[in-house]
């Protein structure tokens, strides 16, 4: 069963006169596993297809399933219930700004079920060692990089153990050696847990890692190469 | 203790709140103004209803004779002497005695200005009084002339109480007879009343020629001991003729604080006052939360995105309301406490902190803080996680 069947989606905002279609007539699918690179110019609807297949939006017209729970028309409960199996890196890193980096990821393992503070705690400090950040466990994110911050976003979205990665534009305010580093790591964490991705990026120098490389324009898939 | 362990989480609630300290600061002083406005209106308003029945309590007797022409303390009507002796007919009744209870013109032995007093006139033989000091100075007052002056009554009446704890011969006039302070009671101000006096019956009715003779204004009855009061009322009330209305000490407390609190804008403008403390704490909580959530509106949309649920983050917030109303609860008690102490040395009124307050208070302030976090939270619960980043 593929992790995620996007079947003739299209997604609009705004009421009568300020409609705009954003998304139109967007059908593709992500096998178990696969990583898939999702490019395109700016404002091209990126991070609204993405939105879409994280539960963060109401599917308005098309399907979406992710996991084999289909998205469209689904509860309040369903949609958490998904949320729950993914990992979200967020275009803004979206830590929490009163917590430290152990803290922070641990918010993501503490969504395991019936392990003990200590265990959630130890899992935490285990992703923070495998992102390189042994010696920043107690910072908190004003205290850190941007690159830092990344890397305990990604963290943070592992130790939840999802089976699909939605990232959007990971690297975008990295340089690019850090950003290369940053998407391979996350690349290789993924594989580790056979779960599969599906990154936004601009970057055109982070393309071999892919499996996959989907293109959009003007909210419509270009080519599937 | 497994499930404790396992129950465990990072106290996201109290983090929150403490990342920025100075906000949290300018949050607890809100929320502790709100209280201190409710402490105050609710205080001002028990302290007033309970000084208008001072005078009231000092009575020990079981059913209270009064005249139903009688509205309040401050316009007490006679009725005959004899219904009280009537009442001695009833098998429960162990003995009675007579008040005479009235205003007077008081005249400041300072200033000469005259102002008006409540006067109570009882037989010194026989007093009924719950304090047992009060009746042992109440031997002062066999001699004719003698009175015992309120100690808290407002000092337009005059330094009284200083004269004569200095030992001075303090004497006055009311309506043109001369009187000498026999003694001090405290008794405390009231609405009504801005002075207290205690005489015997003849002083009293010296005082007040003008009276009829065999009229009285109060009647005190005793029961024997195991007789129930409300059943002897019902009793009395039957046998006795309509120009006397028959009450427990109770009902006789009630029928004063009834008057102010419904027959005069009195009870509802601190009604008022207090639903006004509340209204405007509500408010002002309801700011200080609302800021905070829409502050931290991006963290939890992002709590929400990575899977979590929408009631554990309903219960962060609601966690951090009564962490609020806990915290802010503290320095409105105490600065409460504080006010009342003031207020009662400036206006003699027995204002202070009772345990049924307190817990009012508290229990308003918790309701404030949680319903306003839950209000804030309502965007959240209305909208995607994606409209919020
Ligand atoms: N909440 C919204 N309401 C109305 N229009 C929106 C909203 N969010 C996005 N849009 C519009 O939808 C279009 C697609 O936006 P989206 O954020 O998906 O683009 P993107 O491909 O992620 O761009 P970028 O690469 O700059 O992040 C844009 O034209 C944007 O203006
Ligand atoms: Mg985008």
């Amino acid at each position: 069963m593929a992790t995620v069947v996007v079947d003739n989606l299209s997604h609009a905002f705004g009421q009568g006169e300020m409609r705009r279609e954003v998304l139109q007539n967007i059908s593709f699918s992500i096998e178990p596993g696969e990583v898939v690179l999702l490019t395109g110019p700016s404002g091209c609807g990126k991070t609204t297809l993405l939105t879409l297949i994280g539960a963060l939006r109401t599917v308005q017209q098309g399907q979406v399933s992710v996991l084999g729970q289909a998205l469209h028309g689904a509860g309040r409960r369903r949609r958490q219930q998904v949320r729950r199996c993914i990992g979200m890196i967020f275009q803004g890193h979206n830590l929490l700004r009163c917590l430290t980096a152990e803290q922070n990821v641990q918010m993501g393992a503490d969504l395991l079920p019936g392990l003990s503070y200590r265990a959630r705690r130890d899992e935490a400090r285990q992703w923070l060692r495998a992102v390189g950040l042994e010696d920043h466990m107690a910072k908190v994110p004003h205290d850190l990089s941007g690159g830092q911050k990344q890397r305990v976003a990604i963290a943070r979205a592992l130790a939840a153990t999802p089976r699909l990665l939605l990232a959007d534009e990971p690297t975008a305010a990295l340089d690019s050696r850090t950003g290369r580093e940053v998407v391979e790591l996350l690349r290789r964490l993924a594989r580790e847990q056979s779960c599969a991705v599906l990154m936004v990026t601009h970057d055109p120098r982070i393309v071999d890692v892919a499996d996959r490389l989907l293109q959009m324009e003007d909210g419509r898939l270009m080519n599937a190469v | 203790m497994n499930r404790f362990w396992r129950g465990r989480r990072i106290p996201l609630s109290w983090l929150l709140l403490t990342r920025q300290p100075f906000r949290l600061l300018v949050a607890l002083a809100g929320i502790s103004f709100a209280g201190i406005l409710m402490f105050m209106q609710l205080g001002f308003r028990d302290g007033l209803f309970d000084a208008s029945v001072t005078a009231h309590r000092l009575f020990d007797a079981d059913v209270v004779l009064i005249s139903p022409r009688s509205a309040s303390s401050v316009s007490m009507e006679a009725f005959p002497r004899r219904r009280l002796v009537q009442t001695l007919a009833d098998p429960d009744v162990d003995g009675v005695t007579q008040v005479h209870w009235g205003l007077m013109l008081w005249r400041n032995p300072e200033t000469r200005r005259n102002r008006s007093i409540l006067a109570l006139g009882f037989n010194p033989d026989d007093p009924f009084f719950v304090d047992p000091s009060l009746a042992e100075k109440t031997d002062a007052l066999k001699q004719k002339g003698r009175i015992l002056f309120d100690q808290l009554s407002r000092p337009e009446f005059g330094p009284i109480a200083d004269w004569y704890r200095d030992g001075r011969v303090v004497e006055t006039e009311i309506a043109g007879n001369r009187v000498r302070v026999a003694g001090l009671v405290s008794l405390g101000t009231s609405f009504g009343a801005d002075g207290n006096l205690l005489t015997s019956t003849e002083t009293f009715l010296d005082l007040m020629p003008q009276k009829p003779p065999g009229a009285i204004e109060v009647g005190l009855v005793r029961l024997k001991p195991g007789a129930d009061p409300q059943q002897v009322v019902s009793r009395l009330s039957q046998r006795l003729p309509k120009d006397v209305l028959v009450l427990t000490k109770q009902g006789f407390i009630d029928f004063e604080q009834n008057y102010w609190k419904s027959s005069t804008s009195i009870g509802f403008i601190f009604t008022l006052g207090a639903a006004m403390g509340f209204v405007v704490g509500c408010v002002i909580v309801y700011q200080v939360l609302y800021t905070d959530v829409s502050d931290h509106l991006p963290e939890y949309a992002t709590l929400m995105a990575m899977g979590y649920r929408l009631s554990h983050l309903l219960g962060v917030v609601v966690r951090e309301g009564f962490y609020l109303a806990v915290m802010g609860y503290v320095p409105a008690y105490l600065a409460g406490q504080g006010l009342y102490s003031f207020v009662r040395d400036a206006t003699k009124l027995p204002v202070g902190m009772d345990f049924s307050r307190a817990l009012t208070v508290l229990v308003m302030i918790l309701v404030m803080c949680m319903l306003s976090s839950l209000l804030a939270m309502r965007r959240l619960i209305d909208a995607d996680p994606a409209e919020i980043f």
